[in-house]
């Protein structure tokens, strides 16, 4: 999700870029400290992996794929400080050399992707590491869930941007419900794809893995996710996703401190009487047919989260095919 | 550093777009993409101007528009959510050949579309016009820290190593009969993820040791940073000039 020029007004992308300057700057300085000469090749060619990492596909379901966004991976691999400094590094040459995000949003894109991913992804990572036993299995299941996390996170920075600054007119519950949705499904692949990464560089290198050497991890013979613990992993993130569109966004809008306006199946509701739209099977707050009115908004809710689920992921498809036409010359 | 002076999107070429110091393209490109995201969305005239002035640019370097327009597809998500607008947005409806559109939504789409393409094309621009170690020591010019161009540096002379060390193992894999369609299907893509950060991170280390077997006493060479000269910034500052007088006016008016 590269943020364009204009889709953000310029003051809070300005803002944005203040932000990302002193967060940067403070990562640099403690990155810095263990970053010696040694380490700046290292780093480019992290930087490098994350960028590759991301130009790559998964299968989602049949015909279908993601990609990884790196953050919290790069946190656990090689540290916070430094995984900052390289994950915003590859945002920055995404934006110069590739014209992949904008200028103006360049601030905003290093925030949502170089910082917020691979803070909140650590942190997470930290506070489960805390109460989970030191060992190989633990990693991967920290590491999972604090990928999740970060995704779900970054996609709350893009709405905290919009909600300052953002130009549009879609009501900030829409856009709440459509990013954190569509991205706690986002962040299942994301988790379980981490895991997968870390489990296979511990089984070969454990002392490359910052987040294990810290916890006096030296040892992993094939760890990997249970089956069991996958499935609750899918299933979590898929009910989460869930909660988020048909519980927290239509309360949100019906919160009076300012998050005022409509979710997307209320705004046809509201218009129902005198409009064509009126007549689509999602107005009037539910399903056509269906008559109760309670499961009519959760159904609503779930249809628009698989609709905007399948256009993201078509429109994520649609990106990486023409870039990867430009990149693979 | 033989072999990275070029990337994707760097067209060869001799113009005066292209001969101009990288720091003075960098430091246009950034106050012009500033002029366009403050443009007040009403001021249609001041678009037009812009976009006079990015076209004018793109004349200047001999860029193909169709070099520019198939670059500019990766804005394809973000127009589809411009054009999601007027169906969702709330406010005054007005009617459309029997569709009932979200006025505030039509700006806002008109909005983004707007700006987002002229910033886009306005890159493209840059990255046309600019090698790699230019644009670096360009950006070192402007206080950009040191350790963030090294890295960036490194980042892309090493990018194809990997990007084909990445190829080369997807390659072995569908040899082998792989065929992934279904999430759970995934891990061999994680075990190779895995894989390719063990080698990218031992190839960092033999890049350091090469290096230092080379003397590399801890600073990298500069960069021949020339020092951009005054008539040079008056030329590339021209462009934004233009672009901020237009936004004063729209603002002003």
């Amino acid at each position: 999700m590269h943020i364009p020029d204009g889709f953000i007004n310029g003051v809070t992308s300005l803002g944005a870029g203040v932000v990302a300057v002193s967060g940067l700057g403070a990562s640099l300085r403690r990155a810095g400290k263990e970053l010696q000469d040694r380490q700046i090749p290292l780093a480019g060619l992290i930087a490098a992996f994350v960028f590759v990492l991301q130009m790559l596909n998964f299968p989602v379901v049949a015909g279908m794929s993601g990609h990884l966004l790196g953050g919290a991976l790069a946190a656990i691999l090689i540290g916070p400080w430094m995984g900052m400094v390289v994950v915003s590094v590859v945002v920055i040459v995404q934006a110069l050399l590739f014209a992949d995000g904008g200028i103006s949003a360049l601030g905003l894109n290093i925030v949502n992707m170089g910082l917020l991913t691979v803070l909140s992804g650590w942190l997470a990572y930290r506070l489960l590491m805390a109460v989970l036993p030191k060992k190989a299995g633990s990693v991967l299941l920290a590491g999972s869930l604090a990928a999740w996390f970060s995704v779900v996170v970054s996609s709350l920075g893009f709405v905290g941007e919009y909600a300052v600054g953002g130009a549009g007119g879609a009501s900030l519950s829409t856009v709440l419900a459509a990013m954190s949705g569509t991205h706690s499904l986002i962040g299942i692949g994301e988790g379980l794809i981490t895991a997968g990464v870390l489990g296979s560089v511990l089984a070969v290198r454990p002392d490359l893995v910052h987040g294990a050497r810290l916890f006096g991890i030296r040892h992993a013979d094939n760890a990997e996710l249970s089956r069991r613990a996958v499935g609750a992993f899918i299933a979590g993130g898929i009910a989460v996703a869930i909660l988020l569109v048909t519980v927290v966004a239509p309360r949100a809008s019906s919160d009076p401190d300012g998050l005022e306006r409509v979710a997307i199946d209320q705004g046809f509701a509201d218009t129902a009487s005198e409009q064509p739209l009126g007549d689509t099977p999602l107005s009037e707050y539910g399903v056509a047919g269906v008559e109760d009115e309670q499961l009519g908004t959760v159904l609503a809710g779930l249809i628009g989260l698989g609709v905007t689920f399948l256009a993201g992921v078509g429109l994520v498809l649609l990106a990486r095919r023409s870039r990867g036409r430009v990149e693979s010359r | 550093m033989s072999g990275t002076h070029t990337h994707a999107l760097f067209v060869h070429g001799h113009s005066h777009l292209h001969r101009l110091p990288a720091s003075t393209k960098l430091g246009a490109l950034g106050l012009f993409v500033l002029a366009v995201v403050l443009t007040p969305r009403e001021s249609f005239w001041a678009f037009v101007v812009h976009a006079v002035l990015i076209l004018s640019a793109m004349w200047l370097a001999g860029l193909k528009p169709g070099f520019v327009a198939k670059r500019l597809v990766i804005e394809i998500p973000f127009v589809l959510f411009a054009l999601f607008l007027p169906f969702v947005a709330g406010g005054d409806k007005l009617d459309v050949l029997g569709l009932s559109l979200s006025i505030e939504g039509l700006w806002g789409g008109w909005n983004i579309v707007a700006k987002g393409t002229l910033g886009l094309a306005a890159s493209i621009v840059l990255t046309a016009t600019t090698t790699v170690p230019d644009l670096l020591s360009g950006l070192e010019r402007l206080r950009v820290p040191r350790l963030i161009t090294s890295i960036a540096g490194f980042m892309v002379r090493y990018l194809d190593v990997i990007a084909g060390e990445m190829h080369r193992m997807r390659l072995a894999m569908l040899s082998r009969g792989h065929d992934p369609r279904w999430i759970w299907q995934a891990k061999a893509y994680a075990t190779s993820a895995g894989a390719l950060f063990i080698r990218s991170y031992e190839r960092g280390e033999r890049v350091y040791y090469a290096m230092t077997a080379r003397g590399f006493a801890g600073q990298m060479p500069t960069f021949d940073a020339e020092r951009a000269t005054a008539t040079e910034w008056m030329g590339a500052l021209l462009l934004p000039a233009v672009a901020w007088t237009a936004v004063a006016v729209a603002v002003l008016a």
